[in-house]
């Protein structure tokens, strides 16, 4: 994707945005961000950061200093399926341990790394809130509780299998 | 139009907890299989909000009789549909069960974890569809709003929730009514009403409920509140952890605008009040009230002083009242059916219900409503079943990262903000995480530390710095490394960090480690000075050992051992090398014979 279809797709989400909003501008900023990075797959380029820049009037220094205080934010490319395994408490005494070892021997990766094919990237989440089947994942937006290592792998399989076809 | 003749409805659980259970599947099953038997138009199928039993599902209820069935699949949607729909007969096998083996058709009517329960804010979940406003209306929705906005004056609405006692739900448990008629008096040109939605407390999950099963009743305490100290705009906060919440919301909040409940001219008053949402990244910070604003304002979550209070001057500098879900979802039963009503249950001090959210080492997880001043025996023995596998209860943790362990000795205190804060805890947001003999109080602490040490945002230097400090010494101590010293600095760091910081988060964050110090002094010590984890849990204080008695040589452990650190012959005893053991205690889950067992030191 060339500098000139980022900026204008950046421009499109931003009105999007705007007109969907009822109140002030400088508030969209998360806004806008989560529309970005869900529409360049799940991360941010520099390019639509600096074009934002511009249609906001702020300085890019601004657009940073927001985007990396949020852990969901990315400055750099992701895979299609974000994995977000929970790491809480509950979650922690029901076996989540084993889990994530599974997950990280199905993908091949350690946390916050991509799989070569840009397919998987894993991370660790804060508490999903799903407590009473621990342990919990998401992929994407999908969440999937009552993990065991098997059922991790089985789930990754299905899910590569599913790109394949 | 023909009058549909509706013979059954199956109540669907697509609550959170269900759908990753599988509940896609087997409601595709149950409409397939409806159709195929040409039952469709006179079976209902529907899907509500979570049921609270989030450990037996998916879950479903046939009605008009209540039967109640679990951990579904779509093979026994399909025999339900057979069995039960078509033929009449209840299909036994998945049916709950009690711990005798005992069938409970009606589990609902006849479980204490269902029975013992008094529900208010989740009046509606696991009962209505939640995105259709109808239902919600047909359980009297939007009747408190109405009432409000026709016969009572704002006023009249403030001093109606003062005189419930409602406090707040999210872990401070301000009163109420006394924030929002503070907001009323301080004059603005705009005012907010704030719903905090950042649901952050790991083991806490009622909020999420409640937005995913019943969306109205948040909205409509929404515009109660709006109504009463004089707001034109609401914002709900929530985490982008909750993409189902958010989805619901946005249904709820369409179908609002389109029923005249949101908007210009509510109801045709003078009244105009609409809702925007607004959603987090990642931040438990953002749970904070100041820092919860500077992100809606689409700065840092960054939390900054108090005084002034957000009634004074919150977002964008106006009166802002910010009130967490559950609190918000209190509000329409208490003005339509009054103070006194809502005052008559819980105990002197804390008015109404609350509801927990079980999990970790309880028979029954999920959420459950019950009145204030329940006793903590009461709420994990009868309704959460006990501690499962036999073991011994050790501990219970409430309030999350800001809260602390509660000790078997004060199981027969009663749950309210007050008791709670007497044994060094926090209500908070209402998680409660069970724990029993295998848990390390250590490392319970220092498992709370570190969630701490990543979420701190980094502004105030006491929170910053001092919690990576504590989680240090809280590391030495685990792996071995420990003095008397440490225990004493320890102390000495969580009560400077819990003065000097600047926002709840850091204020709090000792806690986890001060209550487990006060508790279970005794197994800090024997960390410190026996080198002994008493839990046998801390790695570094533990060997595996074979009874030789026991082992009969079997090979098995040395087969799954993924160091090689056992050895021996077949069919005699085997022994394990500690020096190269790395203690993930893979040989003592396949030892048949219990030959294998952790020791300390």
């Amino acid at each position: 994707m060339n500098v000139t279809q980022i900026e204008k797709a950046v421009k499109e989400i931003y009105e999007r945005v705007k007109s969907e909003s009822l109140g002030e501008e400088e508030d969209m900023l998360i806004n806008v961000l989560h529309k970005v990075q869900d529409h360049f797959g799940n991360f941010i380029p520099p390019e639509a950061a600096e074009t934002l820049a511009e249609l906001m009037d702020i300085p890019v220094s601004r657009i940073y200093e927001v985007l990396t205080f949020y852990t969901m934010f990315s400055t750099k490319p992701r895979g299609k399926y974000v994995i977000r395994v929970c790491e809480s408490t509950p979650c922690h005494v029901t076996g989540g341990k084993a889990v994530v070892e599974a997950l990280k021997e199905a993908l091949g990766i350690d946390f916050n790394q991509t799989t070569e094919d840009g397919l998987f990237t894993l991370e660790y989440s804060s508490c999903l809130g799903l407590c009473g089947v621990a342990p919990v994942m998401m992929v994407n937006d999908m969440a999937y509780g009552n993990l065991t290592p098997e059922r991790v792998k089985a789930i990754i399989e299905e899910l590569r299998g599913g790109e394949a076809k | 139009m023909p009058v549909a003749v509706v013979a059954n409805t199956v109540l669907i659980c697509a609550g959170g907890a269900c759908i990753s259970a599988g509940e896609k599947s087997v409601k595709q099953v149950f409409e397939e299989k409806l159709k195929e038997f040409a039952l469709d138009s006179v079976v209902r199928v529907v899907e509500t909000g979570c049921m609270g039993a989030c450990n037996l599902g998916p879950l479903a209820v046939i009605y008009p009789e209540g039967i109640f069935y679990q951990k579904l699949t779509p093979q026994a949607a399909e025999e339900v549909v057979v069995e039960h729909l078509l033929k009449g007969r209840p299909v036994e096998k998945y049916l709950y069960k009690g711990p005798a083996g005992e069938v409970k058709a009606k589990a609902q009517e006849e479980l204490p974890f269902f029975k013992r329960q008094v529900k208010i804010a989740t009046r509606n979940l696991g009962v209505i569809d939640p995105t259709d406003i109808e239902e919600y209306i047909g359980r009297d929705g939007y009747f408190a709003l109405m009432k409000a906005l026709k016969e009572m004056t704002p006023e009249q609405v403030i001093s109606e929730i003062k005189a419930s006692g409602l406090r707040g739900r999210g872990g401070a448990g301000f009163p109420t009514g006394l924030k929002w008629d503070i907001c009323r008096r301080n004059e603005a040109d705009q005012k907010f009403i704030i719903c905090n939605a950042d649901e952050g407390d790991p083991g806490a999950f009622m909020d999420r409920s409640i937005l995913e099963g019943d969306p109205h009743s948040v909205l409509e305490g929404m515009a109660i509140g709006a109504y009463a100290i004089g707001a034109s705009k609401g914002f709900i906060y929530v985490r982008a952890e909750y993409p189902l919440a958010i989805e619901r919301l946005n249904i709820a909040i369409e179908q609002a605008r389109e029923y005249g409940f949101l908007g210009e001219r509510v109801l045709g008053t003078d009244f105009s009040f609409d809702i925007e949402i607004r959603i987090g990244a990642g931040a438990f910070v953002c749970g904070e009230e100041t820092a919860l604003m500077a992100s809606i304002e689409g700065e840092r979550g960054q939390p900054r002083v108090k005084p002034p209070y957000p009634v004074e001057s919150g977002l964008w500098g106006k009166p802002t009242v910010i009130n967490n879900v559950e609190t918000l979802a209190n509000v329409p039963p208490i003005i339509l059916k009054g103070s006194e009503w809502f005052a008559s249950i819980g105990t002197e001090t804390s008015k109404g219900t609350k509801v927990f959210a079980l999990a970790g080492k309880v028979r029954n997880t999920g959420l459950v409503e019950v009145p204030m001043g329940i006793t903590l025996r009461e709420l994990i023995y009868e309704i959460g079943g006990g501690i499962p596998g036999g073991k011994r209860f050790k501990a219970v943790q409430t309030g999350g990262p800001s809260g602390g362990c509660i000790p078997a000795d004060y199981l027969d205190v009663t749950v309210d903000y007050e008791s709670l804060k007497e044994l060094g805890t926090i209500m908070g947001s209402g998680g409660m995480v069970v724990m029993d003999e295998d848990d390390c109080m250590v490392d319970v602490a220092k498992f709370f530390l570190g969630f701490t040490v990543d979420e701190s945002c980094g502004k105030c230097t006491p929170c910053r710095e001092g919690t990576k400090v504590m989680y240090d010494i809280l590391e030495k101590i685990t792996s071995g490394e420990g003095t008397r010293e440490d225990l004493e600095k320890l102390k000495e760091l969580a009560q400077f960090i819990s003065e000097a910081s600047l926002c709840g988060l850091g204020q709090t964050a000792p806690n986890p480690v001060l209550s487990t110090m006060k508790y279970f002094w005794d197994e800090y010590v024997a960390h410190v000075e026996e080198k002994r984890c008493p839990a046998k849990r801390c790695k570094a204080l533990i060997r595996y050992v074979i009874d030789p008695e026991r082992c009969v040589g079997c090979t098995a452990c040395a087969r799954v051992c993924p160091v090689n650190a056992i050895t021996g012959e077949v069919r005699k005893p085997h022994e394990i090398d500690p020096e190269i053991c790395t203690r993930c205690g893979s040989c003592m889950e396949v030892c048949r014979f219990d030959a294998i067992s952790k020791v300390s030191p």
